[in-house]
């Protein structure tokens, strides 16, 4: 009676090479979507929020309500922000585009200005008394200063983009999320679902690793004092 | 019309806060799948954070929970859930978003108590004070401020991603926002993106509330900005 029952349940063990094999393609286009939609995030997050920290670090009166608009952005859940931009921006990858390079842009411009408040005044006056220039200061001191708080920044940023395209499937541009969702709609297919969620797990701690990576060859002196 | 108008329209509709799809009932599942999650959460996070942060143990361990719990998309993790023999609906739910919700607490919890003055803690057991006494009459209260925070941080998270549980036969307010998209009824999307995001800033809100309440006045700034930092581990969902 045991064994009759089983024999009716379909085996559905949460990992098979079968499934890997037989769906080689579906998976790898919905990793190049993944791909794809982080690294445009990224790329046009820093493009805007270099401009918008340096405003912020400037000017400073404009640091308090840059980060409390921040703080706000960020309480809004991804699902939340995909239902405000759907309606006016379509069933399209841009609408998963413009809600993710928001949350990125907030964790960009806040540790950027974080980066730029941490260097020491000591070093800006050094380099105020051997002649540089704002533009120049900035550009040779500040920055390269900055630069391990920046990029702890950008690592963020990636690994939760990363995590949060999955959401995107809500209009149809999850990347692996896409899998996720069909497997769970394909009466539970257990394979396809551990199988995005494990390569979505790994695709953002190679990424992680990758900009550690990144960090140490950009910043030697860092790497020689510790 | 504009999907603002319909949205305002779906909002006036007295069928849409009627019955088990309501807006009502939906709000009150959406609030009581998250404060199971939390409770789940603090019931596992708090006792070990304490005994972690009491013993001066694991800051790498609290670290690599977080920066792990990072990676790891929400969506998978309630997909997972759902699949398997937890069953559907709430009760897979509500383990998903504690798992979410265990790193802020953890964190939080954990730089309280390390944070605590070590000459404070010396006069507690110069005084003869027994260990337990030192980290419940001495450490926790004097961590509790950044408790409170970060059970500020994991209740507005885990009130956010709550939402996604309707993306895989889950209730709360989500299930408005996924049967918008079902219809295509641009109304009903913006009305329910209207409606969580409003939830989440009220929770926000609230919780600020609390946690200034525990905070004392001369701390308010320092605790906040501690806050700042330990919250800085934590996603958007």
């Amino acid at each position: 009676m045991a064994s009759l029952l089983a024999q009716d349940q379909p085996s559905n063990p949460w990992f098979t090479w079968d499934y890997v094999a037989n769906n080689r393609q579906d998976i790898l286009s919905a990793l190049e979507q993944h791909v794809t939609l982080t690294v445009e995030t990224i790329l046009i997050a820093l493009l805007l929020s270099f401009p918008l920290a340096l405003l912020a670090y400037r000017y400073r009166r404009l640091a308090g309500p840059v980060l409390a608009l921040t703080g706000v952005l960020y309480t809004i859940p991804s699902l939340s922000l995909f239902a405000f931009l759907a309606p006016f921006t379509g069933l399209r990858a841009r609408t998963v585009l413009i809600g993710l390079v928001m949350y990125a842009l907030l964790i960009l411009v806040r540790n950027i200005l974080a980066g730029l408040d941490g260097v020491p005044d000591e070093v800006r006056e050094a380099a105020l008394g051997m002649g540089y220039g704002r533009g120049r200061m900035l550009l040779s001191v500040e920055l390269p200063v900055a630069l391990p708080t920046i990029m702890a920044g950008v690592r963020v940023a990636t690994v939760s983009t990363i995590a949060l395209i999955t959401v995107g499937v809500i209009v149809g541009y999850g990347g692996l999320g896409g899998l996720l969702l069909a497997g769970f709609q394909n009466n539970f297919y257990h394979a396809e679902i551990l199988t995005a969620s494990l390569l979505t797990v790994a695709l953002g701690l190679t990424a992680d690793l990758l900009l550690a990576g990144v960090t140490r060859v950009l910043t030697p002196w860092a790497r020689s004092r510790s | 019309m504009s999907p603002l108008h319909a949205a305002f329209v779906w909002l006036n509709d007295p069928a849409n806060w009627q019955g088990r799809n309501g807006v009502p009932y939906l709000t009150y599942e959406h609030l009581y799948i998250s404060l199971f999650a939390v409770l789940l959460a603090a019931v596992v996070a708090l006792p070990l954070a304490m005994a972690l942060g009491h013993l001066g143990r694991g800051g790498g361990f609290t670290v690599t929970v977080t920066n792990v719990s990072r990676a790891i998309p929400t969506l998978a993790l309630l997909t997972v859930f759902a699949a398997t023999s937890i069953g559907f609906g709430n009760r897979a739910t509500i383990i998903a978003l504690a798992i979410f919700a265990a790193p802020p607490l953890l964190t939080n919890t954990y730089v309280g108590i390390r944070g605590v003055d070590r000459d404070i803690i010396e006069a507690a057991r110069g005084m003869g004070m027994a260990e337990r006494s030192v980290l419940f009459r001495v450490e926790v209260p004097l961590a509790l401020p950044l408790i409170a925070a970060g059970f500020r941080t994991a209740a507005v998270q885990v009130v956010a991603t709550a939402t996604l549980a309707a993306l895989v036969g889950g209730g709360g307010l989500g299930t408005i926002i996924n049967a918008g998209f079902g219809q295509q009824d641009q109304g009903q999307i913006l009305a329910g993106g209207v409606l969580v995001a409003l939830l989440a800033l009220l929770t926000e809100t609230a919780l600020a509330l609390v946690q200034r309440a525990v905070t004392p006045g001369r701390e308010k700034r320092r605790t906040t900005r501690r806050a700042v930092e330990a919250a800085d581990a934590v996603s958007v969902s």
